[in-house]
């Protein structure tokens, strides 16, 4: 039981702080590698000072103890520095920290640098970053500077720096031209950080996507533990100049927490629930919200499971049907079930009615691609598991992991009324599109 | 030979860098970064490279910039080379260039250039590109780091760059403050107000390290706002916060929350919806060491919803609610379901998750988070059900109500196949028994009938402590384990080993008569066992309870010492005592002190002076309508002693009716504009009408008159002021308030541009703020003819939000007549080739009729210019050099008496569209007065003299 320090009457606090002498101030991310599955360090930056990459071996230490990739702690003290690491397409961000900083502002700050490799390369893996080293070279360098963020938005480093194209590097190769821009980008200067200026299509468009994701954990008898509906709207804007959209609900009420790009007005939406900005140029995410608990959550799939060990016996028997629930009269497509079966099954011997099921004997993973629900003929996997011999019966069943896809419903039921444009005079082809899907959708046998 | 390959590769690209193509040493660069990132050594390159840096390429260059910041500390000579070429550049016209250079010359760490980087940093600070501003305040850092002995100087140019108004320094400039000088609080006061409310408009990051200062200056400025409430507050005896003297102080008088101290709060809100996690963090924590404490709820939600973020946002969120959750449970338990576990969650997620469901849990949901437990039991995850059982544990000691249930349940997970489950389920029955013994040997037995297949050596030894504790309640079974285990005594592990000698010590104590022999033979056991541990106990035990004529006085009391009660051990968080860390920071997580950790002051007893906050110049204007914004803040201070939420909830809402244009256009001039109000500050001097600088303190003009030359000629200076490049509509709070009966009043927003011609001017004009705005309004549209819509016009005189070459108007639409009218617009055909930015149509379309009505805007030619800053000097130089221009002169009698014999007051502007300009000098002389116009519009000039001349001869007595 660790000893609690005894309160110190807050003068004499105030007393020592003053005597404090700060040697080592706040600095933010000192170096930054790049590790990839097998444990291999295959970039290294740094923005102040070098790091010895040795400092890595901390790290490595994590990942060996942990049993799962995913089970790395997040932020590893060293005696020197700190390593805060997050995992993303399976390649682990290493930033190495000398002294106190927001453990989040590093974190965010990892995601969105993988965010715009992404963004630049299509994929985030290690045979992209290898190839355009360069490429990723420069980004962090404008990234970061002494290790503070400096430009993280997408639009502002594209015009720092040209994504690149396959005619771009052939172009460059032949001319000595370069892919770095010369000028300040305009963005940076003006209020609209977001949005370059100059901006030209000869298809004005603009693309949003309202994607609902179903949270829910169900239990054994088919009730529902807890569900919520967290959503999104993805933007593809493709405008000229600077337009200034707005963009409006029927029903508003729904939206229960929200957070926004940094583009949308946050003072109209308080006062009229709408949904006013200037929108970047290109993919961004404009809303993400959180559908009131109050409301009930329309559960689209239901599961029928009979999953069953006997004891004494090496055989185990597993049937299970899914069925459509409230879908609205939309379909349930793009489903695949998956399932953690209990360490001691060896094999199982399956027989799906629709898509085809497969078992893999080492990780004990069990994924069914179901494909679509049809309602007149439930789709159902039947059949038998053999167990180890000798081994006692599992204590547990295994939980049911479903994914789904319904096209052109928003679970939550709502509904964009008008997007309309100012500030430009031309006519824009407007779309909008909504699905819902499943998020963490679990079923406890 | 790989080494002599290696070698041989760097003279290829040695050859590469000397040759005379770009192409080709682009390439070379391009493969050198690629061994830099590869980690390797690319440093023999060195003087290969260098010479390369003043390339004209840009790629080229920046590819050297990377390499140099890279090695130069290791070749600090060759690196000296290149320093020149930046000093260059830092005086290149082109912005990027002079942010670029500044940015490698800083990131260059050769202790020899320190006072060329501190010259560079000085010289930038006060560069007019706010972008070049920003990177020297990167720049402070990375001095300061290279030579804490520029300490001084580095706070001379951090105290000027705080000053600075532009949103883009802002962040980086506190950055360098928290890391140079974070205890120079004094520098904050008198940025304070400025700071919050640029707050919404800095980029995010400097929100995250703004947000994270102020939270630390407030707790050293601002007395505790949690006395009055401590009071309603839950866990009321846990306000540790609250010193005894505190207490006192709250008696006496109530609590008043200081205005700043709400600016603050309110100004940190609306960021509680960022997408940046941090920023959401960062916020959170602000409100958790600032915001009085039933304030404290809005965070809940934003704190969930970061859990739908990635894995490690989780795992960081997941810790500060822990934290949280022990000091208030309310927060967090309408969400409790947000907290259950998922079997895909990663295992450090799913403790937390635990450790907080754990913390939620009171007499009301426990059944519930019972129930959930149950199914965490059941894991595959077998470290996982391990905690889940720690938690039970606890929850049966904290809600007294269930520790019996959550005692059966654990000895059923007894019987439960697997081993670390049975284990944790002992440790943890055991800490629960030492509570109420007693009752409690039933369990007792059946543990004891267990211990033959329990293995984990821990719950072997806590079984055999038990036993032991409480042998009187199980007395006959108590020798018979005894008896086992001095069969298998060694075969134990140590930690069995202890425990068994300490059982074979209560026993004999209690029962001799059936142990002694057992007793001795394992105290003979443990005497010659390898592990000295197990020796001195075994010694220690024999010395104690066998009584012999060395042994003195001690064995008297081995009774008491050995059976002493003990007390039960209280199962508290492992984040229970957390909370001395500011919640968001490193050490938080890490539960220690990380370097540079500056931790949270108290709040003071007294509140420091607030008037050392206040700043003589009024707050710069980032909205069109900030003075609205001042009447919300009195607004809200005097509404704090209430402080209810219907309050909050009103000033919000009148706020955003009035912004409901946002501030993110509206600053569009900003940067510009601040840095001409710096100047202002300096030449505010110029003006002696007190009654004006009441009005608008920075005031910016060339007149050097008498007061009473002015106040003759006021008016006619004013009418020729300002530059309208944009009409901004808007009403004032009080107007809408008072005319919400029978008028529809309208917020619009319409902008006209007159016309576009590219901006050249050859002096650099500075726009500055209006001297006086009238407050006559036009009218534009009668309302006999409007058919009760009637409109009229004012030219606001604020820089048009829209775009630099428009004039701001403010229009008020009234409703005369019983009907509602909707749909109210400017149509498309707009006339007389004026661009207008119309406004959104007012009411929603819901009738067919429909009215048009044509109506003009004249504006005097003086509302189309826009004053500029310009000293006297140059003013004459310009009217020398005219040769384009045209000068209109006039004498004009006047018919009354003036007392002076030479007054020359003038007036620089220039035209608001095309930027032209307009020189006027009015030269009085008795009894008649000269008009000086120039410029090269003809026709506004003319229009000008005109009116002049009916100005004066009017404003005559």
């Amino acid at each position: 039981m660790p000893n609690h320090p005894v309160p110190v009457p807050s003068s004499v606090l105030a007393a020592l702080k003053n005597k404090t002498i700060h040697l080592s101030a706040a600095k933010m991310i000192h170096s930054l590698f790049l590790v990839n599955a097998s444990g291999d360090i295959f970039l290294e930056k740094h923005w102040k000072s070098v790091v010895s990459r040795s400092v890595c071996d901390y790290f490595f230490e994590a990942l060996e103890r942990a049993t799962e990739p995913e089970n790395v702690p997040p932020v590893i003290p060293t005696p020197h520095h700190y390593l805060i690491n997050v995992l993303r397409h399976r390649i682990y961000f290493v930033a190495v920290i000398q002294s106190e900083v927001p453990p989040l502002f590093v974190i965010e700050f990892l995601h969105r640098v993988v965010d715009t490799f992404q963004d630049y390369f299509g994929v985030c893996t290690e045979a992209a970053i290898k190839d355009n080293v360069v490429v990723v070279y420069e980004l962090l360098e404008e990234m970061l500077d002494n290790g503070f963020p400096l430009a993280t938005e997408s639009n502002i480093l594209k015009e720092l720096i040209k994504p690149p194209t396959i005619l771009r590097t052939v172009v460059n190769t032949i001319t000595g031209s370069t892919n770095v821009g010369e000028q300040l980008p305009t963005g940076q200067l003006s209020v609209v950080p977001w949005r370059r200026t100059g901006v030209k299509y000869t298809n004005n468009e603009a693309y949003f996507d309202v994607i609902e994701e179903i949270d829910a954990i169900i239990d054994k008898s088919g009730s529902t533990i807890t569900a919520e509906i967290q959503g999104v709207i993805d933007a593809c804007v493709k405008l000229t100049g600077m337009p200034d959209l707005t963009l409006s609900f029927m029903n508003p009420r729904l939206l229960d927490d929200v957070s926004f790009h940094p583009c949308v007005r946050f003072k109209r939406w308080e006062a009229e629930r709408i949904l006013s900005f200037i929108p970047p140029d290109g993919n961004f995410r404009l809303l993400s919200y959180h559908v009131s608990s109050q409301n009930l959550v329309a559960i689209p799939v239901y599961v029928k499971h009979n999953i069953s060990f006997r004891e004494g016996s090496s055989q185990g028997r597993f049937e299970l049907t899914l069925g459509p629930k409230q879908t609205m009269g939309k379909a349930v497509e793009s489903v695949l079930v998956s399932s953690q079966l209990p360490r001691g099954v060896l094999n199982a011997n399956l027989n799906p009615s629709q898509g085809t099921y497969t078992f893999d004997p080492v990780t004990k993973l069990l994924s069914w691609d179901v494909g679509k629900i049809n309602p007149q003929k439930l789709p159902s996997l039947k059949g038998s598991m053999s167990l180890q011999a000798g081994a006692s019966k599992p204590d547990e069943n295994p939980t049911i992991n479903i994914q789904f896809k319904i096209q052109q419903l928003a679970i939550s039921g709502l509904k964009v009324n008008r997007l309309d444009m100012y500030g430009e005079k031309y006519k824009p082809f407007k779309g909008i599109k909504y699905m819902t899907k499943a998020g963490k959708f679990q079923v406890r046998t | 030979m790989l080494n002599h390959r290696f070698l041989c590769r760097n003279e290829d690209l040695k050859e590469m860098l000397e040759s005379n193509k770009e192409s080709l040493k682009l390439e070379a660069m391009k493969r050198i970064v690629g061994l830099i990132a590869k980690g390797k050594n690319a440093s023999e390159l060195f003087p290969a490279v260098v010479k390369n840096v003043a390339s004209k390429n840009i790629e080229l260059k920046k590819l050297v910039y990377v390499y140099l910041v890279r090695y130069a500390e290791e070749q600090q000579d060759l690196a000296l080379l290149s320093i020149s070429t930046f000093q260059r550049a830092l005086k290149d016209p082109n912005q990027l260039i002079r942010a670029s250079a500044l940015r490698v010359l800083s990131s260059i760490r050769v202790p020899i250039i320190v006072p060329i980087m501190m010259l560079a940093i000085k010289e930038a600070a006060t560069d007019l590109s706010p972008y070049v501003r920003k990177t020297a305040a990167h720049a402070i850092q990375k001095l300061y780091s290279l030579d804490p002995d520029q300490k001084e100087h580095l706070i001379e140019v951090i105290e000027k760059l705080l000053k600075d108004k532009s949103t883009l320094v802002a962040g980086s400039v506190v950055m360098a403050f928290e890391e140079v000088c974070p205890d120079r609080i004094d520098l904050i006061h008198k940025n304070y107000r400025k700071l919050c409310n640029l707050l919404v408009d800095v980029e995010e990051w400097g929100q995250v390290v703004i947000i994270h200062m102020l939270t630390r200056y407030a707790r050293t400025q601002f007395v505790s706002p949690w006395r009055e409430d401590a009071m309603f507050d839950e866990n009321n005896e846990k306000a540790f916060y609250d010193s005894e003297e505190e207490r006192k102080v709250e008696q006496t008088k109530p609590y008043i929350m200081d205005p700043d101290h709400r600016l603050l709060l309110r100004n940190t809100k609306p960021l509680l919806q960022s997408r940046n996690t941090a920023v959401v963090m960062a916020v959170s924590q602000l409100y958790w060491h600032l915001a009085p404490k039933h304030e404290l709820s809005i965070i809940t939600k934003s704190l969930v919803r970061l859990l739908r973020s990635h894995r490690e946002v989780q795992y960081v969120v997941l810790q500060n609610i822990a934290t949280m959750s022990i000091q208030r449970k309310g927060m967090f338990e309408p969400f409790m379901k947000s907290f259950y576990v998922r079997s895909t969650d990663a295992t450090h997620i799913k403790t937390l998750k635990l450790e907080i469901l754990t913390n939620l849990a009171n007499e009301a949901n426990i059944s519930t988070i019972l129930r959930e437990f149950q199914t965490y039991v059941k894991s595959q995850d077998k470290a996982f059900a391990a905690a889940t059982i720690q938690a039970i544990g606890r929850c049966a000691t904290n809600i007294s109500e269930v520790t019996d249930t959550c005692l059966n349940g654990l000895v059923l997970l007894l019987s439960n196949r697997d081993e670390t489950v049975v284990a944790e389920s002992v440790v943890v029955i055991k800490k629960l028994l030492q509570t109420q013994p007693s009752q409690h040997s039933d369990i007792i037995k059946h543990m004891a009938k267990l211990f033959d297949n329990i293995t984990v050596p821990m719950a072997r030894a806590s079984i055999l402590w038990l036993m032991g504790e409480y042998c009187e309640h199980v007395p006959k079974i108590a020798p018979d384990v005894l008896r086992k285990m001095a069969k298998t005594f060694t075969n134990e592990e140590d930690i069995v080993k202890l425990q068994i000698v300490n059982l074979a010590a209560k026993l004999y104590l209690t029962n001799s008569k059936q142990t002694k022999l057992l007793t001795q033979y394992i105290l003979n056991l443990g005497k010659y066992d390898q592990n000295y541990d197990i020796r001195d106990r075994t010694r220690f035990i024999r010395q104690l309870i066998v009584p012999n004529e060395k042994s003195g006085a001690l064995s008297k009391y081995a009774r008491r010492i050995l059976m002493a009660p003990k007390p039960a051990p209280v199962l508290q968080s492992a984040f229970k005592d957390r909370d001395r860390f500011q919640l968001g920071t490193l050490s938080h997580t890490l539960n220690s002190q990380a370097s540079g950790y500056l931790e949270l002051s108290d709040w003071p007893a007294v509140a420091p002076d607030q008037s050392v906050r206040n700043v003589e110049v009024v707050e710069p204007k980032f909205y069109s309508d900030s003075e609205e914004e001042e009447e919300e803040e009195e607004e809200g201070s005097s509404s704090e002693g209430s402080s209810s939420s219907s309050s909050e909830e009103s000033v919000s809402e009148s706020e955003s009716e009035e912004n409901s244009d946002d501030s993110n256009k509206s600053s569009s001039s900003q940067s510009e504009k601040s840095s001409s109000e710096s100047d202002s500050e300096k030449k505010k001097k110029t003006l002696k009408n007190k009654k004006l600088q009441q009005q608008k303190p920075d005031i910016l003009i060339i007149t050097y008159l008498p007061p009473q030359i002015m106040q003759k000629t006021l008016l006619l200076i004013i009418m020729t002021k300002y530059i309208l490049i944009h009409i901004v509509l808007s009403i004032s709070t009080q107007f809408f308030v008072n005319c919400m009966c029978s008028l529809l009043h309208l917020c619009v927003f319409l902008a006209c541009q007159f016309d576009v011609v590219s901006w050249h001017v050859h002096v650099s004009l500075q726009a500055s703020s209006p001297v006086f705005v009238p407050e006559t309004s036009h009218e534009l549209l009668h309302r006999m003819t409007g058919k009760g819509l009637s409109a009229q016009y004012r030219f606001t005189r604020q820089p048009c939000i829209y775009g630099n070459s428009m004039v701001s108007l403010q229009l008020t639409l009234s409703n005369s007549s019983d009907q509602a009218l909707e749909n109210i617009h400017i149509s498309e055909k707009s006339s007389t080739g004026q661009n207008i930015h119309r406004f959104n149509a007012i009411g929603e379309r819901h009738t067919t009729k429909e009215d048009e009505f044509s109506v003009s805007i004249q504006p005097a030619v003086g509302e189309l210019l826009l004053p500029i800053t310009m000293s006297e000097a140059d003013f004459t130089k310009e009217q020398g050099n005219t040769n384009t221009s045209y000068w209109h002169a006039d004498e004009t009698p006047t018919n009354r008496p003036i007392h002076f014999s030479v007054c020359i007051s003038r007036f620089a502007g220039k035209t608001v569209s095309s930027g032209s300009l307009v020189l006027v000098s009015v030269a009085l002389k008795d009894p008649d007065a000269v008009i000086t116009i120039n410029t090269e519009k003809t026709v506004i000039g003319s229009m000008l003299l005109r009116q002049f001349k009916t100005a004066l001869t009017n404003s005559c007595p």
